[in-house]
């Protein structure tokens, strides 16, 4: 039984009532309506009768299904733990977190961390005897309010029921939700980066991270052992960020806008057709893949040629990763300066032609410059994506915080530093893996920035030209 | 005025520092004018007859097309650099990818000893012993301890795996001697695909020369042969190359994608019909606006620290599973989805919405009966192109544990699993050599996927697309 009734297998059965719920609205709006003369008497087609029926059978339900689902665990957990003995009842915060999880693994048929006893078995039994009632109770609340909401709408149903505009207020409603997603993505990612950063800066002062030129993030468990205490100072995290970036941007901002202009100005239409699918090939590729290459090819391919010349080279250099990475934004690059520059009034060339200026001067000196606000957007667009860019810097630059300004040595970014300290196993409450999100923090608002102001540049930019 | 006018024309037909260099090296004797065009004033400029403006012009000519070459030429290096790029890519990983497709594998004669075979507990019999014996009987001179540990691993340990499936399918074969094609270790495998040289010194090899020279013995007796890998389709990760497989993975992958696609079409669609058709145009929807444009820059890491920090320490979701790996990657495709749609609805004509208004449809009736379905083809394009870039990302799921080592096929939402992209991070970090080609060919398989829905999106717009 236990088995049947999971809230699962709810979802199903209230889908169905709905469907129910649809079915008996349309058949009702039409039998009413059959008094007076037919369907046309009806102030909505008949369908919406039956989808506001359907909507008051599911919606309801739905939001007490959802709190329950949220509110259930807690409630449960406190029944069971005022059951168990009082020794395990005064135990610290964390040891009963322990204990609660190993009876929710005992429930779930999970590994337990410890051994089981009779008290750990029998609050199992009483955890899940508890959920078997919850949701059995469940199931009658749920159903219940469909059929209730199914009744009230049926029986509300009558020539005069304005059902499409009622349909059609649920819809913007759901609509507006749709659209508040984005706004509650951008709050959540404030508040959760934002409240494990302040965290991190209780522990660690935020000049000694802002300012520090030491990062080594790595905690010893013991106060006496050597390096007990990590260093958070993000300058060289930064620095090395910085100098992966801008060894892109002198990659990606030539070529890709020298293709953009041979492409938009020079190349016919057969070319373009060819090569503009090509280059944004490059733009589709994984970062996982790019990685790879700059691992595999690129890094090895530059510590030769530097053994060749007699430099030492390392094998997890800045240049690698950058040059790399250069590649992977050139597509974006020259799309972005694409746009902008077919943006550009066509008399503005006309003019510069007509006297008497050769293609290349045109485009210099006059298409060029008319373009250039949109171009510096897009290269502030391009800054922002190299900044945050993950992949390829996890797996081609290393991981050791130089504070260098040669692109031979191994740097090390902001987000191979978030990834190192965060995958694998976790503490919460150690300013090593905290520091992760306030280096996530820094990385949210200085991307933020920059796609700020290069959107308005963009914006401003075309609405000159429109 | 005029003067202005002919100013213009000399800084925009003939840069004054090209004129003054062809006129200094042709030193005519009113070069004096044109070399300090705002110092004097125009006037000379003004003066000089149209024959002589014509001779200068024609002289600063063919530099001035050397130059225009010039920027050409830097054009179309720029595009074959990148094809280049492109190019380099592709060959290297499908030159390291290819040999993938193909698996080593070894015939060994094995005895099911009837005694050794207890046939109410078939899945507890010593499988590897009995592995092992038939490699001892095929090589009886291997008598060193040392060689004969090297001898056991010349096949994989999968291959005790499948004696055990073969003998719990035919029961009946007991008692006799089978024949049976065994994957060889990965080791081996390098060896028959050249990855390994046979020369050079020994102590340089992953193989030894007693180990080539049984191989060599494999190869004569036709013992040893590649075949196609369907391992490799079929397994789940593992830490022997030879047994991993990206089945574990492309199912991973599957899960992540339903969640994010249920999610994150209809909200987009929902987003992007409420801003373009029904939002008022005030400070909220501004917000809004501005908001979703920089979603879709805000680096993907951020929706990781996101659901590491919201889904799995707030909201208590298991970690390593689809579902969160889905609820992040509907944030992070969202924005694109809306932004598509967007541009979707806004290239259908207003004559429509217009004529839909006019024989007596609700706003809500207008969008749903005429707009949207004018506008689902380029909001479809957008969406896939949305997936196809969540089906390639790594960083945020790293943050939510799906970078574990999972073996097992992930049968649902919740259980844990690694996605395609994960599992290329994963073994690229492996240092055997055969993870190499297995990287490679992982890479392959997930172009392959993208290269599908990219080419589906290209020719659903194809298809579909009007122009008004």
């Amino acid at each position: 039984m236990g088995a049947v009734l999971t809230p699962f297998n709810l979802i199903f059965v209230l889908l169905l009532f709905s469907a129910a719920g649809f079915y008996l609205g349309k058949r009702q709006a039409l039998s009413v309506s059959q008094a007076e003369g037919g369907p046309a008497a009806l102030h909505s087609r008949p369908t919406y009768y039956g989808t506001l029926t359907s909507l008051w059978c599911a919606i309801p339900a739905l939001i007490v299904f959802s709190l329950w689902m949220i509110i259930e665990p807690d409630v449960i957990i406190k029944l069971v733990v005022s059951q168990l003995p009082l020794e395990i009842q005064t135990l610290p915060a964390d040891r009963l977190n322990l204990i609660i999880n190993d009876i929710g693994n005992l429930v779930n048929g999970n590994i337990v961390s410890g051994k089981v006893d009779a008290v750990m078995q029998m609050a199992a039994d009483h955890y899940h005897h508890l959920r078997g009632i919850s949701h059995a109770a469940l199931w009658v609340i749920v159903l219940v309010m469909a059929m209730g909401g199914t009744l009230a709408v049926w029986k509300l149903i009558s020539p005069d029921l304005q059902a499409r505009n009622h349909v059609e207020k649920v819809v913007q409603v759901l609509l507006i939700g749709c659209s508040t997603v984005a706004i509650l993505t951008t709050i959540g990612i404030v508040l959760s980066v934002f409240y494990e950063a302040l965290r991190f800066f209780k522990m660690i002062p935020l000049t000694d991270f802002l300012f520090g030129l030491e990062w080594s993030p790595q905690m010893a468990i013991r106060a006496d052992q050597v390096g007990s205490s990590g260093a958070f100072g993000a300058i060289p995290v930064f620095t090395g960020t910085l100098m992966v970036s801008a060894i892109a941007m002198l990659v990606a901002v030539p070529i890709g806008l020298m293709s953009a202009i041979y492409l938009s100005e020079y190349a016919n239409r057969r070319i373009r057709a060819v090569v503009k699918p090509l280059l944004e090939i490059l733009a589709g590729i994984p970062t996982v893949v790019y990685g790879f290459f700059a691992a595999l090819v690129v890094a090895p391919l530059i510590r030769n040629a530097g053994a060749n010349l007699g430099i030492s080279v390392s094998s997890e250099s800045a240049l690698a990763a950058g040059l790399v990475m250069g590649v992977m934004i050139i597509p974006f690059v020259s799309s972005l300066s694409d746009d902008v520059i077919n943006a550009v009034p066509q008399s503005l060339r006309d003019g510069a032609y007509g006297l008497g200026s050769t293609h290349s001067e045109t485009i210099r000196q006059v298409v060029i410059p008319a373009a250039l606000p949109g171009i510096v957007g897009g290269v502030l667009l391009a800054v922002s994506r190299a900044i945050g860019e993950t992949m390829i810097v996890v797996m081609a630059a290393g991981l050791s915080a130089n504070l260098t300004a040669n692109p031979l040595k191994t740097v090390t970014t902001v987000t191979v530093q978030i990834v190192t300290l965060l995958v694998g196993d976790q503490e919460f409450d150690s300013p090593k893996t905290l520091a992760a999100f306030a280096l996530g923090l820094l990385l949210f608002v200085v991307t933020l920035i920059l796609n700020v102001i290069a959107l308005y540049v963009v914006r401003k930019y075309r609405e000159q030209y429109e | 005025m005029s003067n202005q006018i002919t100013s213009t024309v000399k800084e925009q037909g003939v840069k004054p520092g090209q004129a003054t260099k062809a006129t200094q090296n042709s030193g005519t004797a009113d070069s004096n004018a044109i070399k300090t065009p705002e110092s004097t004033g125009d006037t000379d400029a003004l003066h000089r007859s149209p024959a002589q403006t014509a001779e200068i012009v024609e002289k600063g000519l063919a530099r001035r097309y050397r130059s225009e070459k010039r920027f050409q030429l830097m054009g179309v290096s720029a595009i074959i650099l990148s094809l280049m790029f492109l190019s380099i890519l592709f060959i290297s990983i499908f030159g390291n990818g290819y040999t993938a497709f193909k698996q080593t594998v070894v015939q060994i004669d094995v005895f099911l000893n009837p005694e050794k075979l207890n046939v109410d507990h078939l899945e507890k019999a010593d499988y590897q012993g009995m592995v092992k014996e038939s490699l001892r009987i095929m090589f009886p001179t291997v008598k060193n301890r040392r060689d004969k540990k090297k001898l056991y691993g010349m096949v994989s340990t999968g291959a005790a795996f499948q004696l055990r499936d073969y003998v719990q399918e035919h029961p009946e074969d007991i008692g006799k001697t089978i024949q049976l094609w065994v994957p060889a270790d990965d080791d081996v495998d390098m060896l028959m695909k050249g990855h390994i040289q046979r020369g050079g010194l020994e102590v340089n090899r992953r193989l030894n020369d007693m180990q080539i020279s049984w191989v060599d013995r494999f190869m004569e007796q036709e013992r040893i042969r590649k075949r196609f890998n369907v391992d490799f389709f079929t397994s789940g990760d593992s830490r022997e190359p030879e047994l991993a497989g990206i089945w574990g993975a492309t199912c991973g992958s599957f899960y992540t994608m339903m969640i994010t696609l249920l999610l994150s079409f209809p909200m987009g669609v929902g987003a992007a019909i409420y801003l373009e058709e029904f939002a008022p145009k005030n400070r909220w929807t501004d917000v809004i606006e501005v908001n979703i444009n920089n979603l879709a820059a805000v680096p993907s890491i951020v929706f990781g620290l996101l659901g590491l920090a919201m889904f799995l320490n707030f909201f208590g979701l298991p970690r390593s599973a689809p579902l969160v790996g889905g609820l992040v990657l509907t944030l992070m495709t969202l924005p694109t989805i809306i932004i598509s749609g967007r541009a979707a609805l806004k290239s259908v004509p207003p004559s429509i919405r217009e004529a839909a208004l006019g024989i007596g449809a609700s706003k809500t009736q207008m969008v749903t009966h005429h707009v949207l379905p004018l506008a689902m083809p380029g909001m479809l394009t957008g969406t896939i192109i949305g997936m196809a870039q969540a089906l390639g990302e790594t960083a945020p799921l790293l943050m939510i544990g799906m970078v574990a080592f999972i073996v097992d096929i992930p049968g649902g939402f919740t259980d844990p699993s690694t996605v395609l992209p994960v599992q290329i991070f994963l073994w690229a970090d492996s240092p055997e050599r055969a993870f190499l080609e297995k990287t490679s060919a992982a890479i392959m398989v997930l172009l392959l996927f993208l290269v599908t829905m990219n080419a589906v999106a290209v020719l659903l717009r194809k298809k579909f697309e009007r122009r008004w």
